[in-house]
């Protein structure tokens, strides 16, 4: 992987930002836009912006060929079985939210169960204990290991016969902790749940086939895997989907409206009522060009050099705790003894590094940890390792300027 | 910005209330009321007390979990209200909620004490919200006292 010209697609990253070179360590909250994602959108808008599956005109055909042709190549990306098993959705957030709402509510009863697990986003969790109350379903968590882990031992002693539905996060965004979902869901089918895998930290850094993970749902997000925000894709097997009622109703989505009853479009577009998000998919789709042609493979192992050294880095600061597995995907989440997380990223922030600090989204899992919150870098394609040389650097003044002032 | 801006936002004296907090504790018996705040965006929590008799805040005690900024202005806090009168603590709330947003203010009104020493915070917008948090728990008491 040619760095030098990675890092010349993002045009944010040449600028100062408080005085000092910016080094972006945020990118599991959101990654950068390469330009040529940036210049796809602007394409669109300029040249071909129209609603899409209805006009006869020249331009709502492009835009449909377009937006249809990015859902080709997420199908490919993710190698899915159809294009029909690929929706478009506004994020992760409402994929999810369509399973729980369309499948959880409706098959789901008292006797039922759902399993997540504690180190979960709260985007699934919160999904799922709504449907709990709603259902009378009982929501149980499988336990996790001292380092972060997940035991197969314990997930097989968590779900039984009853248990409906699992739903596991494939890479944590706190731990690093790459889940072994294809076991889990293994599992999960010999007692004949369905498995929801959230990829929303998976798919911008491994290469992903559901069909080998076999799981029944997978959703994800544009804006971490260098696309547009308001993008995400909600995978489901094409048999699940087809019986499920749809999550949204109005224009886009039906077959025939009559004045008392309607039906609907087949798959994928009667998960997509309404206006579609043709900008944001069109631009994922050009994310997805950006993303192959450098290869998710090289862009794993880039990480995976990057995340070692930042280990061995950050281990030479007395009073840094670092949270989670050594084995992990590209982020360090941690905390510097008697220095508030915010107050680090603050520092931080002064010397033009940007890290997250608090809760994110994981509040059972900060509990778990025993800490209110943490600090966080995340390292994407275009870091290097200047960038983690600098964070060291900047943890090291942190530690002064609060030695110092107390 | 260098260390030198940092400086105007970690003032001395918010250290000093960070690590020798003024009215950290709970207030015994049950003649005063408990507020529960915190900032879910990061994950500040302050639970304060406050003990009101006629008109007056006859005491202020805060507990809880934050960055320098939240706990020293939560200390800074219940040190400025005790012994005010409730309006008075009200429209303290007010001048402070001015200074976190960059207006001018009447020093004269008030005498803010410590409290000017957070007055860096307001060239900080995403920390303006951990300065500001202690007050909005004084200002939920008593408006939910005001009501009962």
């Amino acid at each position: 992987m040619d760095i030098k010209a990675v890092r010349q697609s993002f045009p944010i990253l040449d600028q100062e930002v408080n005085g000092h070179p910016l080094v972006y360590l945020d990118s599991s909250a959101t990654s950068q836009k390469p330009v040529s994602v940036i210049e796809k959108l602007d394409e669109y808008y300029r040249s071909y912006n129209s609603n899409v599956h209805r006009g006869v005109h020249t331009l709502g055909t492009k835009a449909t060929d377009e937006y249809e042709g990015a859902r080709e190549k997420v199908r490919r990306f993710i190698n899915a079985h159809s294009t029909q098993e690929v929706i478009f959705t506004r994020g992760t957030t409402t994929a999810i939210n369509t399973v729980a709402s369309s499948y959880g509510r409706a098959e789901l009863g008292e006797d039922d169960e759902i399993v997540i697990t504690p180190m979960e986003h709260h985007s699934n969790i919160i999904p799922w204990q709504q449907v709990a109350k709603a259902t009378g379903a009982t929501l149980k968590y499988i336990p996790l290991q001292a380092d972060g882990t997940i035991d197969l031992k314990d997930v097989e002693e968590t779900v039984t016969d009853q248990t409906k539905i699992v739903a596991v996060m494939h890479v944590s965004n706190v731990l690093g902790t790459i889940n072994p979902v294809k076991e889990i869901a293994e599992i999960a089918h010999r007692h004949e749940a369905v498995m929801l895998v959230d990829g929303a930290q998976s798919a911008p850094h491994l290469k992903v086939d559901v069909q080998d993970l076999d799981c029944d749902f997978y959703a994800f997000s544009g804006h971490k895997m260098c696309g547009p925000t308001g993008i995400g894709v909600l995978y489901g097997k094409r048999a699940l989907l087809n019986d499920m009622e749809p999550f949204e109703f109005g224009g886009e989505m039906i077959d025939f409206v009559n004045l008392y009853d309607s039906t609907w479009k087949e798959l994928p577009w009667k998960f997509e009522g309404g206006t579609p998000i043709i900008g944001g998919a069109i631009g994922l789709g050009a994310a997805i060009d950006f993303i192959n042609e450098i290869g998710l493979n090289e862009i794993a192992e880039h990480e995976h050099t990057l995340v070692n050294y930042a280990m061995e880095r950050m281990r030479e600061i007395d009073g840094l705790t670092i949270y989670g597995p050594e084995e992990r995907a590209g982020l360090v989440t941690f905390n510097l003894d008697d220095v508030h997380p915010h107050d680090v990223a603050t520092v931080l922030d002064a010397e033009g590094i940007a890290v997250r600090a608090g809760h994110h989204c994981a509040q059972p899992l900060m509990r778990w940890l025993d800490v209110s919150a943490t600090a966080r870098a995340s390292f994407y394609l275009y870091n290097t390792k200047e960038d983690i040389d600098r964070l060291v650097e900047g943890l090291q003044k942190t530690k002064e300027y609060f030695g110092d002032v107390f | 910005m260098s260390f030198n801006n940092l400086d105007t936002l970690y003032r001395q004296v918010i250290m000093d209330h960070y690590k020798n907090p003024r009215n950290r504790g709970t207030i015994e018996g049950d003649d005063h009321m408990s507020i529960d705040m915190n900032n879910p965006t990061c994950g500040d929590r302050i639970q304060l007390q406050l003990q009101v008799e006629d008109g007056l805040v006859k005491d202020a005690k805060f507990d809880g979990e934050g960055c320098s900024i939240s706990m020293s202005s939560a200390s800074m806090m219940t040190q400025a209200v005790k012994g005010k009168r409730v309006e008075d603590a009200l429209a303290m709330s007010k001048l402070f909620s001015d200074m976190m947003q960059g207006k001018e203010i009447d020093e004269q009104e008030f005498d803010l004490g410590d409290i000017e020493a957070l007055q860096g915070v307001s060239k900080f917008p995403a920390r303006i919200k951990c300065a500001t948090l202690a007050w909005k728990a004084m200002e939920k008491g008593v408006d939910e006292q005001g009501q009962s």
